[in-house]
């Protein structure tokens, strides 16, 4: 914020050739050392869940000779109670995290944009919409999506559905928000009065200035999409019993904690992982994109 | 004041109204046959029925609804389909274990999050800031049920200092209840001190860069009486603000929690509802806990200026 307010100060700091032709990936790192280690353990991730079946194993046949082993050269991370693989577990449970943490995070930025719009935009939607995202909002997201699972056949799609309903209302709060803000600025009164039509002034004025808040809450979303899903999984209440999900291996080794703690802490750990990379990667785009939000943190 | 409480109080209502809508509507909008649903999957044609009948499925759903809502502002919350007990009754039975759980947590965060948060804020860019506030994106991140099983594995499996798993009542003592309860207080604490402790840090940056903490400096406050009376009551309003939010994130907790340590709560039952499709307990467990949380938040927004008596309505 500061840099931008006072750019002759910067440039007569840098006696160095502008920097700002080309800037260098290195310094990028260097500048935003939370987001890059996010962003890294993502890829990372992302490519071993995509690339599950060419190394991981068979997550599902089963070795009854080989229950509860513990972590070996032959296993990895050892075996759980029907003697399946938990390394090929773990990395195939990464690809239904990753899928639903990204699914919800699309999903409910998609629909509460649209919905946060129109009632940011038109005063006669507002009323009645934030009235209805008030209630959605009171009820608890996981009991929410629990009834939502339990009424329905479970599966990977559901799942997905029935967390995106819960995080739904926090972004119509948040485009409504910086909707309000905007459409009383001269640029939009200043369209509005040359004639330019609603839908233009929503597209070409409006709608740029919720991308960056989107940005930052889509990642939380996300993280908060996955650890969501491992309690759905968990609490029975998730995908189906036979796919493997980190939070149906740890719901299924559960009696076996003593034993074999590795059934439950190599999924266990995979989840922080993951869920602390999204929030690393939020953190540090939330403090590019939003300094606003940034200080109010 | 009392015209804004009146209005508070309305809004409150509605958005109560809003919730039992949604919860009514929740059986009724999922795809297929309610009552095929509440049945189960092997329900025979007969027992369908019967659930039809019981649940009276084939009035007009207005008709329905009234008749539920009448229930529940009576305190009648249906009947269970797979125990044939008052769903009121079956949560009153439970209620103790999640109670306490709540309120210990409640106090463990609220204690703990409060002094991280003011520590990090008058040793702000400092290792013991740094170390805090890492500390509070890791108790974001890392899932209850989780930190529950390493809690247990490390201090009542490996260890043995602790009961593994359970509940006692508080009628039995004071000793064997708190004893039960501390790990899962711990678990269920740790995701609410990050969030707490993150705010008050920020809320306490923001006060410490007042004109009159550098007056109360300068006229020889000392650090503590500065730092609590001074700074944190003036923090007070985003801290206790974030407190209720939380409350969400606990109810949510609290379910998991109790299934992690075998707590027989409110939670637990809702969980054991969900393997039987038994919906009255689901559907008054969701109308319980969203209620306690719009009841939280409002009593919360009275106490704005009861904290800050510059605020008026």
């Amino acid at each position: 914020m500061s840099a931008r307010a006072s750019p002759p100060a910067a440039t007569l700091a840098e006696t160095a050739p502008p920097s700002r032709a080309r800037p260098s990936f290195g310094r990028f790192l260097r500048r935003n050392p939370t987001m890059a280690l996010g962003g890294l353990i993502l890829i990372l991730l992302l490519l071993v869940a995509v690339a599950a079946p060419y190394f991981a194993g068979d997550p599902i046949s089963m070795t009854p000779a080989k229950r509860l082993k513990p972590p070996s050269a032959e296993f990895w991370f050892g075996t759980d109670h029907l003697g399946r693989d938990v390394f090929a577990r773990t990395v195939f449970g990464a690809r239904i995290s990753l899928l639903v943490g990204l699914s919800v995070a699309i999903f409910s930025i998609v629909v509460g944009l649209a919905i946060g719009l129109l009632a940011g935009y038109f005063r006669k939607v507002d009323a009645v919409v934030m009235r209805l995202m008030d209630g959605l909002m009171a009820i608890p997201a996981i009991l929410l999506a629990i009834a939502l699972v339990a009424l329905t056949k479970a599966s990977v799609f559901i799942v997905i559905i029935a967390i995106t309903i819960p995080e739904v209302p926090r972004v119509v709060r948040l485009v409504r928000a910086v909707v309000l803000s905007v459409r009383e600025a001269p640029y939009v009164e200043a369209a509005v009065a040359s004639g330019t039509r609603t839908l233009r002034i929503i597209r070409r004025h409006i709608l740029p200035n919720t991308i960056a808040p989107l940005i930052v809450q889509s990642t939380y979303i996300c993280a908060s999409a996955i650890l969501v899903e491992a309690a759905l999984s968990f609490l029975g209440a998730g995908t189906p019993p036979d796919v493997p999900t980190w939070g149906n291996m740890i719901a299924q080794s559960r009696l076996y904690l003593s034993v074999a703690p590795w059934t439950i802490f190599c999924p266990g750990i995979a989840l922080a992982i993951v869920v602390l990379a999204v929030n690393l990667l939020g953190d540090g785009l939330r403090d590019r994109l939003d300094p606003r939000l940034a200080r109010r943190m | 004041m009392l015209g804004y409480i009146i209005r508070r109080l309305g809004s409150t209502v509605l958005v109560m109204g809003i919730v039992g809508v949604f919860v009514f509507l929740l059986l009724h909008l999922s795809p297929g046959d309610p009552a095929a649903i509440v049945a189960g999957d092997n329900a025979t044609p007969d027992q369908i029925a019967q659930v039809r009948e019981r649940l009276g499925l084939d009035d007009p759903l207005p008709v329905q609804f009234i008749r539920w809502s009448g229930g529940v502002l009576r305190g009648d919350l249906g009947i269970s389909i797979f125990s044939n007990e008052p769903v009121a009754k079956l949560i009153g039975e439970r209620l103790e274990p999640t109670i306490s759980l709540s309120l210990t947590t409640i106090v463990f965060a609220v204690v703990i999050a409060v002094s991280f948060g003011v520590l990090a804020a008058w040793r702000a860019g400092t290792l013991i800031d740094r170390a805090l506030m890492g500390f509070s994106v890791l108790g974001f991140s890392v899932p209850v049920f989780v930190v529950g099983y390493l809690l247990i594995y490390l201090v009542s499996i490996n260890l043995g200092w602790l009961p593994v798993q359970g509940y006692a009542p508080i009628a039995e003592g004071i000793g064997p209840w708190l004893q039960r309860l501390i790990l899962p207080t711990i678990a269920l604490g740790l995701a609410y001190v990050a969030l707490i402790a993150r705010i008050t840090r920020t809320s306490m940056l923001e006060v410490l860069s007042e004109d009159y903490i550098r007056t109360a400096r300068a006229k020889g406050v000392a650090t503590r009486p500065m730092l609590l009376k001074h700074a944190l009551k003036n923090a007070g309003v985003p801290i206790v603000t974030v407190i209720g939010i939380g409350i969400a994130l606990l109810i949510g907790g609290v379910v998991i929690t109790e299934t992690v340590f075998n707590i027989p709560g409110v939670g637990r039952l809702v969980v054991d509802a969900i393997a039987k499709r038994d919906y009255p307990i689901i559907q008054g467990v969701i109308l319980l806990f969203s209620g306690v949380y719009v009841l939280v938040n409002l009593l919360i927004d009275l106490s704005y200026s009861f904290l800050d008596p510059r605020i008026r309505y």
